[in-house]
């Protein structure tokens, strides 16, 4: 009959000795095994009872989700008091934490500063129900009923956009407006773009039947066998309306405008809004066009926009890039490796960028790499030739390796770490050779740096614990003696976390900046914040708006904290802690700035200069600086006081300061 | 988290308390509370003079008793479980012959027991002999349960002997007493059968040989046959659990609740959660299944062959379970096939008897009043500057609907007493005729718009939506206990102005009407607090004067749209209140609710006016028929019936849902009812004949809307899957008249064309669908909730 159909219907129990662990809650000690037994079946049975009963007040509720209301009002059906206060609708509160042989439930309780909560703005009162905009809907009604014959769609459609009333369909077609859902999900656009041939069957889609019949090709019901039969693949119209080609006017010039809040929130749009899957084939040709003109004229903001912009596209939940990835991929890869990106490459800071680039497309052949497209192995392919060229700048030569990096862990151990040696033979030829050119001998020192960030967490899992300076000369060569101590570090690292294992999840659970360029999100097969994002160039930016709380409708006032380090010493940790406790209190900056003894290593890339930026009054930036004998005070104080970190990094050495220079980025001398 | 526990833990502490025949006191208190509630209901039963007489039909005997075998009264449940020549005797007397057989067979006095069955002219088992025997055997096999229950029967039986010699009591009093006392002689009373059990071992033995059996018959009887597999599957596991087998019956359970049909998954996941023989007694839904009988339907020839082959294999045990539990519905001819079974099951007691759909149902309209047409007359003449082909088509309309006057199927116009339409009333049918004539003709090429209401910033509370039939006004109930009201026209909501006020008013202006209203307190929308639960059920009344709100707290509420405040709260459901209607033509209303009886009312009695018991589980939506003669039902025990509001009869039972319906709609010409359940299935019923004529697959969750076209050309579906779905109803029913009914078997082959019936799909970003509704223009209004 149905076996394949059935799931078990097993007689799940309570245990007993959460009989016995509440009876002694409430006094009664030592119950008996027989007792305890038979008060969890019945205990069981009455809970399954008493969840049957709250299912029914769920469905009536006409809810998905069962509440804790739904559960008292079953308890009341029985008689039985129900237990008030539990009014937490989403989550259940609890953490679960384990270690030393005892297994904890907890509620997870921030601490909270007293003067946090006086100094933020009240939350927004939440609203009331409401079902506005009666009356012009109204107007619309009387209107539908008179011209509705005519046929006149488009002026409907439009003037039915301000009301919340909206029609959800006029004459069996549904209008694209926005109150109604994109005409093509994730799930299809994905089927679409992987099994292109795959028959629509009739009564599956009924997406085709609508399209059938809105296009007027369908015929009265006696010809529905028909229909069935030869129906094709509806062709998408690549038409946009007029909201929608005002959308995409907008959308793209903020994005690569002057403007940087205009562009956080397209960016946030982009990200975000579930309608734009009719517009993706333009702003894939948008970027891809973009990217092509702008790599010739140098043009690195804008690129970095364009890359931004790819990467909000990536992190929209409603779309699937599958099918523009033929225009995304190369303007991805050329951010990575062209040989120049900036007009200054001594001065600019177009690593960021490639480091940015390099993850998007770790990113993507992660999302997108199947059997058939094989991306990763040609990504990989291409990153590994042009790597191995002798002729290769080292521009790219450093967009390659990060390409090759970000892959993960495998790619370096298989790929990257074989040729250190060699590698670390080139660099030294350039460091310690005669002077060829300036531009040259940064680039090998940022291909350095940048091989020591990857390889040493790769090399702490690999080789056995004992660090011999010489046995790594040996093995790596001219990088064996810095490797050797990184992998050190690494591995203090790695110990710091395994202890810090309560404030890792706490940082995770930060909202995470959306735009961040040298913080890695998307460290993904290395591990949740393994010490490979500690950002070891001397020159590093890192841009976090504040996460825009809904209680602030003004225009955010973006902010950026910038992380300096004077000899790659500061831990990524340090970074995020501060980030996060900047996001959370605007408190923090009062922290006094004492300027006297840093040595601002700092770069921010924001905007493509003051003149672009000066329009903007808001705009706050947060120069972090660390001393260079600090940070090791710093570590080992934060391995005394784990749990309390965000303070005590604070405190120790670490000093915060707050210019509120509108427009200016803070130029490092370098 | 120590308050959650200990809370836990003493909850936990009562209810196990509650299970020991020790604490009687807690117990006896429960016990009379039950009693109080069907008490209450039992008395107007008599008031209002239903339909307590003994009908012949079982559905009828199971109504009368429901009330009472709730109560946990020993007599009548045991007559309930007798077979039902037995309604000749007086329940008195059937007590006490119940009572002394019991007594003889304890104490295997087998013979005399014959002989006072046969003289008292009770027919139990007298079909099989040999069942008789057995059933001695058995009870001799489980002798130590017999002697467990043996105090029982007799202080049950000197009980029942001293009330009968206290003369000719109040059935309903006595019994009363009886429950108070103790509970525990009726589960045995009810349960008795289940006490003649062999050995338990032997249970799986015996399910799998008729499980080869029916395997192995031939294919015309084996779909028939394979619908004897789940209740006696229940039956057995229940009988398991009351004789203390817990692991025969787990293992018994493990073994063949996968071969079960799938639809009844709900029912076994309850099943399974049973293990005890405590838990049997209060669960609801076990009662149900205990003292209504499964009914089946087999032919005649599948019959013979399943009761040759248990006679042949001696399957005492089988074949008692099947005289005792079940009904078997035996009709002659061709066999049924797999389909044509799947399409009526599903229900929680089987298929609808065929004689429960016999009775005649006055489907037809009532004739619309007289006075429509001379006012109609001098409205168009009134405004004569429009066009006369205009004129002309209003005409034909109501003409048209006068012709059916002499609609055979109709009611009369005074079966049950309907309100005098006031001038308003009549006011508003003239607006009504008016916005007819401009009303679309909808059809598979001319589909209707959709506009959408939505409730924004609901947080998951909407629950229950109404419009007015002239869509003016939207409500809404809500979790939080409130009922709002919002005004949909630029028509803003005022409130009547106070007393002291309407004193100053000049009465004898002609705008009286408008003077009285207060001007301060225009609004878009009001408020209305009176409720202390979720509101479930909403409903305007025809004239926008009133409107009704069911609620958890167990209350309608009738509230005043002139004044915003609560007028009447209708108590006797005592239990959450699932929804109610008003009725087309006003005054009446209807509600139903957790305690499984709909109730009739009249806004002017604060007492129902109707009872209708009989559904086995809650009482999910509640519907009346366009004419207001009846009242459909719509339950989570899976059936739909049909009330006839005259008598209180249950006129149809219509079986074939697989989860509880949550909407019901009847076509604008009252011949057919469109149901929609959790399954996702809409199901379309023939009313006069009493049988499914469509299924339309196609939501993939709970339909909470289902509403026809003004003219009954298109159904709407709306569902919590976020779409609203179009389907061709005219086309359903056309297909259908086609058809040779075979009405006289009650068969039906379902075509599986639900794909060309769905006319449109349309989905919400994330809103739930949860009501439609057709203005008098056929614009589809629906509304719900966004749910982020």
């Amino acid at each position: 009959m149905a076996e394949e159909r059935r799931q078990k219907h097993c007689s799940v129990v309570l245990p007993t000795e959460s009989m016995k662990a509440m009876a002694e809650s409430v006094g009664v000690g030592q119950l008996q095994e027989d007792s305890c037994v038979a008060l969890s079946e019945e205990v069981s049975y009455r809970i399954k009872e008493i969840a049957q009963d709250a299912l029914k007040f769920m469905h009536h509720g006409k809810r998905r989700k069962l509440t804790t209301s739904d559960i008292d009002n079953a308890l009341k059906l029985k008689n039985v008091e129900p237990l008030y206060g539990f009014q937490s609708q989403e989550f259940i509160p609890f953490r679960f934490a384990s270690g030393g042989g005892r297994e904890l439930h907890f509620y997870e309780e921030k601490e909270a500063d007293l003067s946090d909560i006086i100094n933020t703005p009240l939350p927004r009162v939440p609203l009331d129900v409401s079902l506005k905009g009666n009356q012009s809907q109204y107007i619309y009604f009387l209107f539908f009923c008179i011209f509705f014959s005519n046929g006149i769609f488009n002026f409907y459609s439009v003037l039915v956009c301000s009301s919340p009333a909206h029609w959800l369909s006029i004459e069996g077609m549904q209008p694209a407006i926005p109150e109604n859902p994109p005409p093509a999900t994730k799930e299809q656009q994905k089927a679409e773009s992987t099994e292109p041939l795959k028959v629509v069957k009739p009564g599956q889609e009924e997406e085709g039947t609508i399209q059938g019949k809105s296009q007027g090709t369908t015929t009265p019901d006696g010809k529905g066998k028909e229909k069935g039969l030869i129906r094709l693949k509806p062709r998408s119209t690549h038409e946009l309306s007029v909201e929608q080609q005002l959308y995409y006017k907008e959308i793209t010039e903020a994005c690569v405008g002057s403007c940087e809040a205009k562009r956080a929130e397209a960016l946030q749009s982009i990200a975000t809004d579930p309608g734009l899957y009719q517009m993706l084939p333009r702003f894939s040709t948008f970027i891809s066009e973009g990217v092509r003109v702008n790599v010739v004229q140098n043009n690195l903001a804008l690129l970095i926009y364009l890359m931004r912009m790819v990467k909000a596209l990536m992190d929209n939940p409603t779309l699937y890039l599958e099918k523009y990835l033929h225009e995304l991929i190369p303007a991805v890869v050329t951010c990575i490796v062209s040989k120049q990106l900036c007009l200054r490459p001594d001065v600019d800071n177009h690593w960021a960028l490639r480091d940015f680039a390099a993850r998007l497309m770790a990113q993507s052949c992660k999302t997108f790499s199947t059997t058939t497209n094989n991306i990763q192995s040609r990504i990989t392919k291409t990153f590994t030739k042009s790597w191995l060229d002798d002729k290769t700048q080292w521009t790219t030569r450093y967009g390659c390796i990060a390409g090759l990096a970000e892959l993960g862990s495998d790619v370096i151990k298989t790929l990257i770490i074989p040729r250190l040696a060699v590698e670390g033979a080139r660099i030294k030829a350039v460091m310690e050779g005669p002077v060829v050119s300036n531009i040259d001998k940064i680039g090998a020192e940022h291909v350095q740096s940048l091989l020591l960030k990857h390889c040493a967490s790769v090399i702490a899992k690999l080789r056995p614990q004992p660090d011999n300076v010489d046995q790594y000369r040996t093995d790596y060569g001219y990088l064996g003696p810095m490797l050797c101590s990184h992998v050190m570090k690494a591995r203090t690292q790695a110990a710091l976390q395994a202890q810090q294992v309560n404030r890792t999840t706490l940082t995770i659970t930060q909202p995470r900046p959306t735009l961040s360029v040298s913080q890695s999100g998307l460290s993904g097969s290395s591990g949740p914040r393994t010490p490979s994002i500690i950002k070891v160039p001397s020159s590093l930016t890192l841009m976090s708006p504040r996460p825009g709380t809904p209680s602030q409708p003004s225009p955010p006032a973006t902010k950026y904290i910038v992380m300096a380090t004077s000899a790659g010493a500061a831990s990524t940790q340090q970074v995020i802690t501060l980030s996060s406790s900047q996001s959370a209190s605007p408190v923090t900056s009062t922290v006094p700035s004492a300027t006297s003894t840093l040595q601002p290593l700092v770069k921010l890339e924001s905007g493509s200069g003051a003149g672009l930026t000066a329009s903007r009054p808001l705009q706050k930036y947060i120069v972090v600086s660390l001393p260079s004998s600090a940070s090791s005070s710093l570590e080992t104080k934060s391995s005394v006081l784990p749990t309390s970190i965000s303070s005590s990094s604070l405190d120790g050495g670490m000093k915060l300061e707050r210019s509120e220079s509108p427009g200016a980025s803070t130029q490092s001398p370098h | 988290m120590i308050a959650l526990t200990g809370k836990n833990q003493s909850y936990v502490l009562v209810l196990y308390g509650l299970c020991f025949p020790l604490i009687h006191v807690a117990h006896a208190q429960f016990i009379l509370k039950m009693a109080a509630v069907q008490g209450g209901m039992g008395d107007a039963d008599i008031k209002t003079d239903i339909k307590t007489e003994p009908s012949a039909d079982g559905f009828g005997n199971n109504n009368a008793n429901d009330g009472r075998v709730l109560s946990a009264s020993p007599g009548s449940s045991s007559s309930t479980g007798s077979n039902k020549q037995t309604a000749a005797v007086t329940p008195e007397d059937q007590q006490t012959l119940l009572a002394v057989l019991q007594f003889l067979k304890k104490n295997k006095l087998s013979e005399s027991v014959e002989i006072l069955r046969r003289e008292a002219g009770l027919p139990e088992n007298s079909l099989d002999p040999k069942a008789n025997e057995s059933a001695g055997a058995g009870s001799g096999g489980a002798a130590g349960i017999v002697d467990l229950e043996g105090g029982d029967a007799s202080s049950l039986l000197s009980r029942v002997t001293g009330s009968s010699s206290a003369g000719a009591q109040a059935p309903t009093k006595g019994t009363f007493i009886c429950g108070g006392k103790k509970d525990q002689p009726d589960v045995s009373v009810v349960l008795s059968a289940y006490s003649q059990q062999g050995d338990p071992t032997l249970y799986k033995v015996y399910y799998r040989d008729l499980k080869k059996f029916i395997e192995t018959v031939l294919d015309c009887h084996r779909a028939e046959l394979s619908q004897v597999f789940y209740p006696l599957f229940v039956h057995m596991y229940l009988e398991l659990v009351y004789n203390n087998h817990e692991s025969e019956a787990k293992a018994f359970f493990e073994k063949f609740s996968g071969d079960q049909e799938c639809y009844y998954e709900e029912d076994l996941r309850i099943l399974s959660g049973l293990t005890k023989k405590e838990h049997m007694r209060g669960n609801e839904t076990l009662l149900d299944f205990r003292t209504s009988k499964f009914v089946l339907r087999i032919s005649r020839d599948s019959y013979q062959l399943l009761k040759r082959h248990l006679q042949e294999r001696q399957n005492n045990q089988i074949w008692n379970i099947i005289q005792e539990h079940l009904y078997i519905d035996i009709f002659d001819g061709m066999p049924r096939s797999k389909s044509q079974i799947d399409a009526m099951s599903g229900s929680l007691a089987g298929e609808a008897k065929r004689e429960a759909n016999k009775t005649k149902v006055y489907y037809g309209l009532l004739k619309e009043p007289e006075i429509e047409l001379p006012l109609d007359d001098e409205d168009e003449e009134a405004e004569n500057e429009e066009g006369k082909p205009k004129k002309k088509k209003p005409k034909k309309d109501s003409v048209g609907s006068k012709s059916k006057k002499q609609d055979p199927n109709a009611p009369s116009q005074n079966r049950i007493p309907l309100p005098e339409l006031k001038d308003s009333d009549k006011l508003d049918k003239i607006m009504y005729m008016k916005e007819a004539t401009k009303r679309i003709r909808l059809g598979p090429d001319n589909l209707p718009s959709v506009c959408f209401y939505t409730f924004l910033n609901a947080y998951q509370g909407l629950t229950a939506v109404d419009l007015t039939d002239d869509s003016s006004l939207i409500a809404g109930g809500f979790a939080d206990s409130t009922v709002r009201v919002w005004s949909v026209t630029p028509k803003k909501l005022r409130k009547v102005k106070s007393a002291a006020d309407l004193n100053l008013i000049d009465k004898e202006s002609d705008d009286v009407l408008e003077r009285i209203m207060d001007e301060k307190t225009a609004s878009e929308s009001k408020i209305m607090y009176g409720h202390s639960g979720p509101v479930y059920g909403i409903s305007f009344s025809p004239d926008r004067n009133y409107l009704l709100s069911s609620s958890e707290d167990g209350t309608v509420r009738l509230w005043s749209l002139l004044t915003f405040t609560c007028l009447v709260a209708y108590k006797g459901h005592n239990y959450p209140v699932w929804d109610t209607q008003f009725s087309p033509y006003g005054y009446y209303f209807v509600s139903g609710g957790h305690d499984r009886v709909a109730r009739l009312w009249a806004t002017d009695h604060y007492q129902p006016l109707r009872i209708f018991s009989g559904h086995l589980a809650d009482i999910t939506c509640t519907r009346f028929h366009p004419n207001s003669n009846y009242v459909a039902t719509g339950s989570s025990d899976r059936t739909i019936r049909l009330w006839d509001v005259l008598s209180g009869n249950c006129v149809r039972i219509f079986t074939g849902h697989k989860g509880p319906i949550h909407s019901l709609a009847f076509s604008p010409n009252g011949k057919f009812l469109a149901s929609g359940a959790t399954d996702g299935r809409v199901l379309l019923w023939d009313i006069g004949h009493g049988l499914m004529v469509g299924e339309l697959k196609g939501h993939t969750d709970t339909i909470y809307s289902l509403r026809f076209s003004r003219d009954g050309e298109i159904l709407a579906s709306g569902s919590m899957d976020n779409t609203v779905r179009l389907w061709d109803a005219m086309k359903a029913f056309d297909d259908l008249e086609t058809d040779d009914f075979t009405a006289a078997t009650g068969h039906i082959h379902l075509q599986d064309n639900s794909q060309e019936l769905l006319l449109g799909t349309y989905t919400t970003k994330s809103t739930p669908v949860i009501h439609l509704h057709f203005t008098r223009r056929n614009l589809l209004l629906a509304a719900g909730a966004f749910n982020p």
